[in-house]
């Protein structure tokens, strides 16, 4: 099989190198390398990052197909840059059994364009009631590892206790939707002076809070791991910098949104902008933002969440909550992290692709750009800016807060298991894509796909 | 004026000219033809996905007093209640040739979408959205205040100097958040009066003093006393205890009532509930302006709709 | 753009007076007049009017009032929103002759708007128009009983009516491109 030789990235640490890629890894990296058969790609101006893990996707297949399926949802991902996404799991049917993860893996390696590892749900059907098949979605040929209700908070404390302690069986997380429902009924947008001139029900930080509070003394009374899902709030900030300082192992993600966008955008009723948890205050962004730069926030996930316009071009009340957000993360981050000077490209990787993948048990495949590895890479133009229009949308949905606004960077090429699933900013045809994927198994039996638990 | 969204748009200019082209509507009330031709022509829907006879009723009285046709949509047993969008109800009934939209709406901010979307192109009048606002109501109660204080010389002044005291459901109420802006923009000083629960947040960024002592605020002797509806069915997402708790502490009594000056105005914006925030003592009173409050809503209106109709600027 | 003044104040109390006979004259008398001017300065002559009327009749009192016509013009939806003004009519006007005031006739769509507001109010046994200043150009059917000064102008030229009660001078001038 013949290699791909990139000529002339920029590493994250500012370094220039070539990079060989050959039979899905990595091969090579260093300066003036040749290679005899391998076509050259001129990556000079590029930066090159390992591609992209997102924690936090919502692929709605099955069930809301009509929002998004597998396959658009992971063109999305190529069109952002990622590699691997994690598969939420408030799907219809819901993810809660070893048949439905499967399933959702399954369609990931049809499609090729993204690593797809499902995410099992933490209770039946979301009920918050009993606990779902927990270990046989782990022990599936979909190795989950990750459990998360998100969308819903594991609000009985007893449920959440028992989840902790059984997952940490097979060295797994349960990712907490932390919103205390009594505190949120009704909750339409951050409670605050906007929600109080807008007369939308406010959605109060402590609902946050509190459930981020219980759950880090839960995860320390059980010795378990929490990962707590899109912190939104200076104050869950504190909270989850305390419970590290105490050596609990409890893990957290912001996602882009927070790191950008305030409350004010509700003022427009505008519900492109409606989102769970909702956008915040300026005070919360700027304190999401020093928490991802020290590290307190480890990752940085999408909670790509796409809607079918007629649930956004409705009444505030009635609209869905979410965004779309694989296309335009790494535009976001950058604005947010890099131009401000808190966060450099190294630490860019760290919390968008090597602590993503350690989080949700996949940095033995993904999150790691040296020789050997797998060649999952991302190569972007930092110096581009350009408008966001529809078109740079690749998902099913245009539910995207930044429609209008121009954004920094621009994804060029993505690169998975050794091929491309996006070129010169353009998203490789789905069977180009699909036959580069079956080539990639074929000469890997079964790598990464198949059980290797005993 | 394109449309009438929320009072906190409007200038200090801009209410006070609404509120003198009121009084020029109110010369018609007492003639033998009432009607004025100014909307001839043009048809005006009065889309309620809420019911509130009231308020519907009252515009309908202002169109036709300005010969404007009228067609009255209410979303129960329409193709809404089938789950049409309501940019869907808009742009059928717009198509239809519809002048402007009145639009009662339980969801806030349904009137700034219908205005701003780009969903249909046509003036649109807020008549109460949700939590949010009701700028006809506030306007109708800055001209009862105006008219009781000023009488005949009422035109092209404020309230300025005035004390309004708003007291009930603060938090949940369109009618306080419109007064909140346009009394203040008018140069009146408002309080609002409400148990914390009652109170909405971020109290601070109202222009308004918010309290909880009622009888501390009416010991200040306030120009205007205006009591909310309450909603009983609040006392079931624990508000306030009870009925009875609530009308001891936060409703006029007869006793509070006694107490108040004698030019002391009470307002009302109905309907009411007698004996729970408001006594028949104090709604019967000659200090009484619910009926008047009633009355000059026409020609409020009357006024907003000559306003965003005519004119040729966008 | 120039002014030149037409009329003086000693001009206009002339033509003020002048009219004021002559709607006695052909009223016989001042008995069932009802004067109503057309805001703004419609309502200053009318007073005016009435006042000079008084004096000519010692003992009279003539019902003065303003008739707004905003809400009967023709052109509301053309031109920006305009601005009402108080209708003000202190007695009823059936049976009674109506003397309408202006301070210039024009195109005459004015007067069918006050014309219109007349009929709202009641059935007067007859209605007059007064105008201080008739500059032409009708584009209806509609002629004054009364004219203080008939003054021929081309559509360019604007008239300008300066009252005390308004202005704070009485004066009339014609301004436009002077050719």
């Amino acid at each position: 099989m013949s290699g791909l030789l990139f000529a002339g990235a920029t590493l994250p640490d500012g370094t220039l190198s070539d990079i060989l890629v050959r039979d899905g890894f990595v091969e090579r990296i260093g300066s003036d390398l040749k290679a005899d058969g391998c076509e050259v790609i001129d990556v000079g101006g590029l930066r090159v990052l390992p591609g992209l893990v997102d924690l936090h996707t919502h692929l709605r297949e099955p069930g809301f197909e009509a929002s998004e399926t597998v396959l658009t949802g992971t063109q999305a991902a190529a069109a952002g840059g990622f590699t691997t996404v994690f598969a939420m799991a408030n799907t219809s049917p819901v993810a809660d059994n070893a048949g439905v993860v499967e399933q959702v893996l399954g369609r990931g390696i049809d499609s090729g364009y993204a690593t797809v590892q499902p995410i099992g749900a933490v209770t039946v059907g979301l009920g918050g009631a009993e606990l779902a098949d927990l270990g046989s979605m782990a022990t599936s040929r979909a190795r989950v590892r990750v459990f998360s209700d998100d969308g819903k908070c594991v609000h009985d404390p007893l449920l959440m206790r028992r989840a902790l302690e059984y997952v940490s069986t097979f060295g797994g997380v349960v990712a907490q939707h932390a919103q205390e429902p009594r505190l949120t009924s009704g909750s339409q947008m951050n409670e605050g002076a906007v929600s109080a001139r807008l007369g939308l029900t406010g959605w109060p930080a402590v609902a946050e809070e509190a459930i981020i509070a219980r759950d880090v003394l839960l995860a320390e009374y059980t010795n378990s791991r929490l990962h707590v899902c899109h912190l939104s709030t200076a104050g869950s900030v504190e909270i989850v910098r305390s419970a590290k300082a105490k050596g609990i192992k409890v893990t957290a993600e912001v996602t882009p949104h927070h790191l950008l966008l305030t409350d004010e955008t509700a003022s427009e009723y505008d519900a492109r902008f409606k989102v769970n948890p909702p956008l915040r205050t300026n005070a919360d962004v700027m304190a999401l933002r020093q928490a991802l730069a020290d590290g307190t926030i480890d990752i940085v996930a999408t909670d790509h969440a796409p809607h079918p316009s007629e649930h956004k071009e409705c009444e505030w009340n009635d609209a869905a909550f979410g965004m779309v957000g694989l296309e335009t993360a790494l535009s976001i981050v950058q604005l947010a992290m890099v131009e401000t000077g808190l966060l450099d490209w190294v630490g860019i990787a760290r919390v968008m692709s090597h602590q993503p993948a350690v989080i949700g048990g996949v940095d033995d495949a993904a999150g790691v750009l040296a020789e050997g590895r797998i060649a999952d890479l991302v190569f972007i133009d930092a110096t581009s800016r350009s408008t966001l229009t529809t078109d740079d949308l690749a998902g099913k949905s245009i539910n995207s807060p930044y429609l209008g606004m121009e954004l920094p960077g621009r994804v060029v090429h993505t690169v998975r298991h050794g091929y491309f699933t996006q070129r010169d900013g353009v998203i490789v045809s789905a069977d180009v894509v699909s036959r580069a994927t079956r080539d990639y198994d074929n000469s890997h039996t079964g790598a990464g796909t198949e059980v290797t638990d005993g | 004026m394109r449309h009438l969204l929320s009072t906190a748009d409007l200038a200090r200019d801009e209410a006070i000219g609404l509120l003198d082209s009121s009084e020029d509507m109110a010369t018609t009330a007492d003639r033998a033809h009432k009607k004025l031709p100014a909307l001839r022509g043009l048809t005006i829907v009065n889309l309620f996905f809420e019911d509130s006879t009231r308020t519907r009723i009252s515009f309908e009285v202002a169109e036709k007093r300005l010969s404007a046709d009228v067609i009255n949509f209410a979303a129960k047993g329409s193709s809404v209640s089938k789950g049409e969008s309501l940019k869907d109800t808009a742009q059928t009934l717009t198509a239809m040739g519809v002048d402007a939209v009145v639009i009662r709406h339980g969801a806030s901010g349904a009137a700034y979408q219908l205005a701003n979307r780009g969903w249909i192109d046509v003036p649109v009048v807020n008549a109460g959205d949700g939590t949010h606002e009701h700028p006809t109501q506030a306007l109708l109660d800055a001209y009862t205040i105006r008219k009781r204080v000023h009488g005949s010389s009422s035109r092209g002044k404020g309230l300025d100097g005035l004390r309004v005291t708003i007291v009930g459901d603060i938090a949940h109420s369109r009618v306080a958040r419109s007064n909140a802006w346009l009394l203040t923009t008018l140069g009146a000083e408002v309080t609002m009066v409400a148990p914390p629960t009652l109170l909405p947040h971020a109290r601070e960024s109202f222009p308004v003093v918010m309290e909880s002592d009622l009888d501390a605020v009416l010991a200040t002797n306030p120009d205007a006393v205006m009591m909310l509806r309450i909603q009983k069915e609040r006392m079931h997402h624990a508000f306030f205890p009870s009925e009875r708790e609530f009308s001891q502490l936060w409703g006029l009594t007869a006793e509070r009532f006694a107490r108040l000056s004698e030019r002391t105005l009470v307002m009302h914006p109905g309907p009411m509930n007698r004996g729970l925030e408001i006594c028949s003592e104090a709604a019967d009173s000659p200090q009484s302006t619910v009926i008047e409050q009633v009355a000059n809503g026409v020609f409020v209106r009357m006024a907003v709709l000559y306003s965003v109709l005519t004119g040729s600027e966008a | 753009m120039t002014a030149r003044t037409v009329l003086q104040a000693t001009d206009i109390q002339r033509a003020l007076t002048r009219i004021s006979h002559e709607i006695l004259e052909a009223n016989r008398g001042a008995a069932d007049l009802v004067i109503l001017g057309v805001p703004t300065r419609g309502v200053f002559l009318a007073h005016r009017i009435a006042d000079i009327i008084a004096s000519i009749e010692p003992g009279t009192i003539v019902p003065v009032g303003s008739l707004d016509v905003t809400m009967y013009r023709d052109d509301l939806l053309d031109q920006p929103t305009r601005a009402s003004s108080a209708t003000d009519v202190p007695v009823a006007i059936d049976g009674s002759t109506v003397v309408l005031v202006d301070d210039v006739l024009y195109s005459g769509r004015t007067v069918r708007a006050a014309l219109d507001a007349v009929t709202d109010l009641g059935r007067p046994k007859s209605v007059r128009l007064a105008v201080l200043v008739d500059r032409g150009h009708r584009e209806l059917p509609i002629r004054a009983d009364y004219v203080g000064k008939n003054l021929p102008t081309s559509h360019a030229e604007r008239i300008n009516v300066h009252l005390v009660e308004t202005d704070g001078t009485d004066l009339i001038e014609i301004a436009g491109e002077s050719e």
